[in-house]
């Protein structure tokens, strides 16, 4: 079976259309997150690991909604309760109290929700205490981690292919992670440790499949003849060889990825999900983002060569060194 | 030994026979997340920034090498106690039942002290000058605001110290107006009253500390009624009341309630500041029963070198009190009856066996130089863990069938090789994570199975680079050759840049994250290994029977 195996589309020809879709992507995706400063007063939905505060999950053997809980726990005083995956099973997320310790909390809340629901009916599945401090210092790492894998993996493809390889990898990449984000403010997914996980595996999805059609491209570059060749259409052409194999590697992941959300239960259903979205745009930027973009910065700056071989590359000479 | 076909199988069964060794004999260590227990990350608690980073780092170090002693003996299974960078601690221990019995174990500081009681005339000259320092200190308007038992000109106590044992029921009528003007709403007729008391306190009269001490029972006591003891405690935190106390000497606390009539009371003990012996001199101590007041102890033994320092000390003041402290509590203050040698006992009232037991055990492993504070507490059911494991498992297993099918149709024999180059895999990362004692968490799962899917890729592009060459028209063996040589260099590129991040998350990640890092690089190298050796054996094992230009399933 084969499939794809001597595909022409002409994806470069078509990365006008894709900047119109990526821009309008993008700009659903910063207006989600503006939108989430201005009405809830940060970028994302941040959860206890960041901001600090304590959460608490249980689960009712009876029958019982968000509702019945709230009214609870305090009607419009209460804290922010989440229906976590199963029926009857909920977060309950109370701000931070420095003097009082998660099972103080734990067993007030418990208490009052015995008294109502009846001893026996709940199980206090997880309960967890986030100093304001360590959250900060989360908020920190996570970010130097993404800016300083991007700097490590610029400087890999910079020795290893070109620099404008690398800028247009991180170009892909960001334009990946800012999607991804503004999903995530979209919907006010809760942003927890496991989401980071899943963002930096997204960076590492998105550049595996960039440098998968990168390194056709630099194989082709080397070929005999392939200096001369029409950079759009070497580019192109690479694009369409690694197509069989771009194709079958996302659909498996997507496959295991997908077995994960219906049968991984809830604690990684958030996890999976951003996985899965971080996969197709990964996929997608690898050919209409990240290869439109190496195309685009040897056009505008080339690559620090003469003027008069600039004017014979628009000619449609070559991609030079 | 690689260039044969049998010695690359032999290399093969060597590292599946270490990976499966690992596997069976150390296991894979299951996170909090997947089994249930709980993780703490601790700071020294210093609010008001007195310490040091040296100092605080110090005091990590120990309480390290302490908390370990205490945990080891309390007795939980593998727990993990590590410093992370230099001012926190993190521990965490895996299938914990009762966490607050844990938690107080690993947050007691157990300094223990001896100190000699003093009698209370010792501090008597010195009431009215702690009085007026709180006036200074606070504003007497504040004074008058908490009620009528500060203002009343000290007629209370002189009286009160020759009432003896009526001491209990005359401050009961005295205070039970002043209890409801101290509390923070009280009756509009009250607060009237009060207000006008209020104008007719001279500053200089009043006595907002002295106001609240009772006549105690026993020598160098104070007693404190319930509700006044946070005022109290108040006053004697402030810096000018300590400076107003005589140099030699400190107030502090009893441990338990004293009940006389229908009130209940703190004693205040008025001692030497100074202790004499401190709990580092501790060998031994061991939680009993005492028969005679049905009450828990726990009996201690000192060192050589301690031991003669109390049987010194007490054999110098016998007729004395002697109070043992721990963490600035009182825990009692019996009278020194003879000199008594390199044992004795921390009476724990009524307080159950097992409280007894921990206080033993901390002290045996001995006391926390500074304050621990909780910066971070995670605490999981076994019940979630064991349904995160359970569907984590269900769905690892389906979606590798489910790559093994998309595989064998579209590679068909091809396809079976990657198949047993992914068995090799998966015992390999499994082998990896036992042998590097790395925990497997719920993130971990999930990067486990996205590793899988990078080895899915290497011989996906490995294959469709055969098919390339077979297309081209080559020779079998050539387009096998030249397939795995030119898939190598995206492979290499691929993988590195993956192991890269994986390894900025192992760095700067926490828990969780760390757990994700872990398996996402065993995952890579393991992946790695299972397409360009693994694959490319079986490949030649595949083609070894057939003729250089016989065609292949792919």
């Amino acid at each position: 079976m084969r499939i794809f195996s001597e595909a022409q589309y002409s994806f470069i020809e078509k990365r006008k259309a894709a900047y119109v879709f990526s821009g309008l992507v993008l700009l659903v995706a910063i207006g989600a997150m503006v939108a989430n400063a201005v009405l809830i007063g940060s970028w994302q939905n941040y959860g206890v690991d960041f901001t600090g505060g304590t959460l608490i999950q249980v689960h009712f053997d009876v029958p019982v909604t968000a509702g019945e809980i709230r009214e609870v726990l305090g009607g419009t005083e209460a804290p922010p309760i989440t229906r976590f995956g199963e029926e009857n099973e909920f977060t309950i997320r109370a701000p931070i109290s420095e003097d009082r310790g998660v099972e103080a909390v734990r067993e007030e809340i418990r208490a009052q929700l015995e008294s109502e629901f009846g001893a026996g009916n709940l199980d206090v599945l997880r309960a967890e205490l986030v100093s304001a401090k360590v959250g900060g210092e989360l908020q920190q790492k996570a970010a130097f981690a993404i800016v300083f894998s991007f700097f490590l993996t610029l400087i890999y493809l910079a020795i290893r292919f070109e620099l404008r390889f690398g800028i247009a990898a991180i170009i892909a990449t960001v334009h990946d992670i800012l999607i991804t984000l503004g999903f995530l403010a979209l919907f006010r997914v809760e942003i927890a440790l496991p989401t980071v996980a899943a963002i930096l595996t997204i960076v590492g999805y998105s550049l595996n499949d960039t440098i998968v059609v990168f390194d056709r491209v630099r194989e082709n570059l080397g070929r005999k003849g392939g200096r001369k060749e029409d950079p759009m259409a070497l580019v192109n052409r690479s694009i369409n060889e690694t197509l069989p194999r771009t194709v079958l590697t996302s659909g498996t992941t997507l496959a295991v990825l997908f077995s994960l959300l219906f049968l991984g239960g809830a604690v990684i259903r958030d996890f999976t999900m951003v996985l899965i979205l971080g996969v197709i745009i990964g996929t997608y930027s690898s050919i209409f983002v990240a290869s439109p973009a190496l195309l685009e910065i040897q056009q505008r700056w080339g690559t620090g060569e003469s003027k008069d071989r600039k004017k014979r590359r628009r000619r449609g000479a070559a991609i030079p060194t | 030994m690689f260039k044969t076909i049998r010695g690359r199988l032999i290399t093969i069964v060597i590292i599946l026979a270490a990976g499966l060794g690992y596997l069976f004999t150390n296991g894979i260590k299951l996170g909090l997340d997947l089994q249930g227990g709980m993780h703490l990350a601790l700071e020294v608690d210093d609010p008001e920034g007195t310490y040091t980073a040296e100092a605080r780092a110090d005091h990590i170090e120990r309480a390290e090498r302490i908390i370990r002693t205490r945990i080891d003996e309390f007795g939980v299974e593998e727990p993990l106690i590590q410093t992370v960078g230099s001012e926190r601690l993190i521990i965490e221990l895996p299938g914990i039942r009762d966490e607050d019995r844990a938690k107080e174990l690993i947050q007691r500081n157990a300094f223990l002290e001896f100190k000699l009681v003093r009698p209370t005339s010792e501090v008597q000259s010195a009431l009215p000058r702690i009085d007026r320092a709180i006036v200074a200190a606070l504003g007497a308007d504040s004074i008058r605001g908490m009620g009528q038992a500060a203002e009343a000109p000290s007629q209370g106590l002189e009286e009160l110290l020759f009432q003896g044992e009526d001491t209990a029921q005359v401050p009961d009528s005295a205070r039970a107006a002043d209890s409801a003007a101290a509390s923070e709403t009280p009756a509009p007729g009250e607060e009237a009253q009060a207000d006008s008391a209020r104008q007719e306190t001279p500053e200089t009269e009043l006595r907002p500390f002295t106001g609240l001490l009772n006549q105690g029972d026993g020598e160098g006591i104070y007693l404190v009624a319930e509700e006044d003891v946070e005022a109290a405690q108040h006053f004697l935190s402030l810096q000018e009341v300590r400076r107003a106390l005589p140099r030699d000497i400190a107030l502090q606390w009893g441990a338990e309630p004293v009940g006389m009539g229908a009130r209940t009371y703190y004693r205040l003990y008025v001692l030497e500041d100074e202790a004499f012996l401190t709990g580092d001199m501790l060998e031994n101590a061991q939680a009993n029963r005492d028969p005679q007041y049905n009450q828990a102890i726990v009996n201690f033994e000192l060192n050589r070198r301690g031991g003669r320092r109390f049987a010194e000390f007490t054999g110098a003041h016998v007729g004395d009190f002697l109070a043992i402290v721990l963490d600035g509590e009182v825990m009692s203050a019996p009278v020194i009856r003879d000199r008594i040698g390199a044992s004795g006992q921390i009476e724990l009232g009524n307080s159950p066996l097992e409280e007894a037991r921990d206080l033993a055990l901390v002290l045996r492993a001995g006391a926390l130089t500074a304050p621990l504070r909780i910066m971070e507490e995670r605490t999981v059911g076994p019940s979630l863990g064991q349904d995160s494991v359970d569907k984590g498992i269900l769905a690892g297993v389906v979606g590798l069938v489910l790559v093994v099918g998309v595989m064998l149709v579209y590679y068909r024999m091809a396809g079976l090789l990657a198949l047993g180059a992914l068995t090799v895999y998966v015992v390999l990362v499994l082998g990896g994570l036992a042998a590097l004692n790395a925990t497997l968490t719920v993130p971990g799962i999930a990067g486990l199975i996205l590793s899988v899917g990078m080895a899915v890729d290497a011989n996906v592009l490995i294959f469709e680079r055969i098919r390339e060459e077979l297309i081209a028209e080559r020779a079998t063996r050539t387009a096998v050759d030249e397939g795995f040589s030119h898939a190598l260099s995206a492979i290499v590129d691929a993988n590195l840049t993956t192991l890269i991040t994986a390894l900025i998350l192992f760095q700067f990640g926490t828990g969780p994250v760390r757990g994700f890092a872990v398996t996402l690089s065993i995952g890579i190298v393991a992946s790695f290994f299972s397409a360009l050796f693994v694959t490319r054996t079986l490949f030649l094992l595949y083609l070894s029977g057939k003729k250089t230009t016989d065609p292949i399933s792919i």
